[in-house]
């Protein structure tokens, strides 16, 4: 290594606004050269790749001036529960707690809100059965589900010591297959015909819709990013939780409690995945089946680290990925391409801005070495 | 062959994946880096290794081919996290993330002329009997009637402990996990060690996914990994960083998939679904479990620069 200059990271102590523009956007169009390279040994026109994925997230212009706008409002849909997910792992991370359990607290959560549809009629018909009143039992439900999903790695952290990353994951797998159980067993439909999933919930638990398949889940999911919004930034808890995040140490003798923030932090984040699974079976559905787990928790972690733990951001990053999803399937029906490549450009992206962020953090300086001259005579 | 030694042969053959996947992420992890890209390196290491294995007929060059895939992946999270000092939590979800992705993509195009891998047979490691050993009650069918990627691993392990318990790079090694400041002023490469001992277990990880679709399922299906990388990642913390422990907690996950095995084939009426999720539950258990104990002997064996990027020019 005698390179006649030499390269060094120089910590930077406060970054220009500029800077942290202009970063990510170039982190992602590298990402989205790199994927063109990848669509090109794959045997596909990168260009033409590109732009089906676009037309396919958001339409044309010709569909547009026809006044339709069923690709956007696809895209919208697919929007909602990656902004819940994307909240529910920057709540947690801001602390610096790995949760990367939010496919299993939705999975929960909508297992719980399934649960009210299908046979809280039938245990308390009491219960009138209106929108009004079966929708916010179902929601409530599905943040407990997710809370109580979420209180186990919670517990076991904050009194045990026990690592996070693996129980999180690890229940995902048993929340999986404990909801794959419920339609294929005890909750199947007996008048399915053998199609795996529970009954049709009543029509009265439906979330109704706003436009398109787009439902009042949308504005659930705002209305949540308003509300991590203002706990980030306008409470005593958001300021404990960041300190927790940066500085453990400070934030004992700050005289925060570790065990009880954790708790209050995972019933806060397992809630919010849980909310998505009420949103994906109230709202889409309609019944406990396949295709409920399909990898919005993993991609809440993208959204969230990609929007820097910011729920602004989030609702934003959310929309972006959403489109590469709605766009990939396009790619599959056109193209003949995988959909998985949706999944894949996710990743890299994600890969992308973390290398990217280096630029961010520190300061690249290139100086020349002087002395191996000088030396000489 | 009875009962006993028909699970333990199952456990060692089911087990043998989890042992090259958590002995690598041992030595990666002793070096101060934490690679959550397991998963990710392993399942691109199966469908990469089988692809290789049916375009070449020959099941040895699809390990290699895998082994390989597994240190390249590797050395994007050594360049993120070393070079670039990002965060190695997030980097090896983003690995794991995007390496499942492009397995799935690729299984549906490595195949001979562009075709899907799904459903198609090739070459596989078949089980090889070691004559003489192979006798010996019990203990002989389950360990000496196995393929020669288990076999290999008789050789690894030992070497893999060796190295860092008795040996002057292994000594190197775990200074570079433990106080890289102090490495760095005996004159070690911290940079150095930690880019090669992350690649080690990049292609262990590659090589681990290779017995998967060469030998233990084989073939290839969408997320044939099932999980297997994050187990071996909870193994590392199971066997305290130490490689011969690794082998004893793989055998109780491999037990634990031939107890599964053994009560479906006698057709329980318990569901599959539960069935399946024995080792996820086991894995909690186990975890609390070696934690409670390991902190009962205030001895947790977790390289204390670990997850911690180095920079010369800071002074912690």
């Amino acid at each position: 290594m005698n390179l006649p200059y030499r390269i060094t990271l120089e910590k930077r102590l406060d970054t220009p606004r500029i800077v942290l523009w202009l970063v990510p956007v170039v982190s992602i169009l590298i990402a989205l050269a790199f994927g063109a390279i990848v669509l090109a040994f794959a045997g596909a026109n990168p260009l033409e790749a590109y732009g089906q994925i676009l037309t396919g997230a958001f339409g044309s212009l010709t569909a547009w001036l026809d006044g339709q706008f069923y690709a956007v409002s696809e895209t919208v849909v697919r929007t909602v529960p990656l902004i819940l997910t994307g909240l529910a792992v920057a709540v947690a991370f801001r602390m610096r707690f790995w949760n990367i359990g939010a496919e299993g607290q939705l999975v929960f959560g909508g297992v719980f809100a399934a649960w009210v549809a299908l046979f809280l009629p039938g245990v308390i018909p009491g219960i009138p059965q209106t929108p009004w009143v079966y929708l916010p039992l179902m929601a409530l439900a599905a943040v407990a589900g997710g809370a109580i999903w979420a209180l186990i790695p919670a517990f076991l952290k904050a009194y045990l010591e026990v690592d996070e990353i693996i129980t999180t994951i690890m229940l995902n797998f048993v929340a999986i297959l404990t909801y794959q159980y419920l339609f294929t067993g005890p909750w199947k439909d007996p008048e399915g015909q053998g199609f795996p999933g529970s009954a049709l919930f009543p029509e009265f638990t439906w979330l109704p819709r706003l436009t398109g398949r787009v439902t009042l889940g949308l504005v659930l999911a705002l209305a949540a990013a308003v509300v991590v919004w203002l706990v980030f930034d306008h409470t005593k808890l958001g300021y404990e939780i960041a300190l927790m995040g940066e500085n453990p140490e400070a934030a004992r003798y700050a005289g925060v409690n570790r065990a009880s923030i954790i708790i209050v932090v995972m019933v806060l984040s397992g809630g919010l995945a849980g909310l998505a699974g009420f949103t994906e079976t109230a709202g889409i559905s309609h019944r406990l089946q396949q295709g409920l787990a399909i990898g919005n928790g993993f991609t809440g972690i993208i959204v969230a680290w990609v929007a820097k733990l910011r729920p602004g951001w989030i609702v934003v990053v959310a929309f972006l990925l959403s489109a590469l999803f709605v766009g990939g399937d396009q790619l599959q029906i056109s193209m003949g391409l995988p959909a998985s490549i949706g999944a894949f450009f996710q990743g890299m992206i994600l890969l992308f801005i973390l290398g990217g962020d280096v630029f961010t953090r520190y300061r690249v300086k290139i100086t020349r070495r002087p002395a191996a001259v000088a030396v000489e005579v | 062959m009875d009962l006993l030694t028909s699970i333990l042969a199952i456990a060692v053959f089911a087990g043998a994946s989890l042992v090259y996947a958590s002995v690598g992420e041992i030595l990666t992890e002793r070096s101060g880096i934490l690679n959550l890209g397991v998963e990710g390196m392993m399942i691109m290491g199966a469908v990469t290794a089988f692809a290789a294995a049916v375009a070449s007929g020959n099941a040895v060059v699809g390990v290699v081919v895998g082994g390989l895939v597994g240190g390249t992946l590797a050395l994007v999270h050594a360049f993120l996290t070393i070079t670039l000092r990002a965060d190695q939590v997030v980097s090896g979800l983003a690995l794991t993330l995007a390496g499942g992705g492009l397995a799935s993509f690729l299984g549906q195009r490595l195949g001979p002329g562009g075709a899907p891998l799904v459903g198609m047979v090739g070459p596989r490691f078949r089980s090889i009997t070691i004559p003489g050993l192979s006798d010996i009650p019990v203990i002989g069918p389950a360990f000496f009637d196995q393929d020669a990627l288990v076999y290999l691993l008789f050789l690894v392990v030992p070497l893999a402990w060796f190295l860092l318990a008795r040996t002057r790079p292994g000594l190197y090694l775990r200074a570079v996990g433990e106080n890289p400041q102090t490495a760095d002023a005996m004159g070690i490469d911290v940079f150095k060690v930690r880019y090669l001992y992350t690649f080690v277990g990049g292609v262990m990880a590659g090589v681990a996914g290779a017995h998967l679709s060469l030998a233990y399922t084989p073939g290839w299906t969408e997320n044939l990994t099932g999980g297997r990388g994050w187990i071996a990642v909870a193994l590392v913390i199971f066997a305290t960083w130490d490689p011969r422990k690794a082998v004893a907690g793989a055998l109780l996950f491999g037990g634990v998939n031939a107890i599964q095995f053994r009560l479906q084939a006698e057709g329980t009426t318990i569901p599959a679904s539960l069935l399946n999720m024995m080792p996820y539950i086991l894995t909690i258990v186990v975890l609390v479990v070696i934690t409670r104990f390991e902190s009962i002997r205030k001895k947790v064996g977790a390289p204390a620069a670990l997850g911690l990027p180095y920079n010369r020019e800071e002074r912690t």
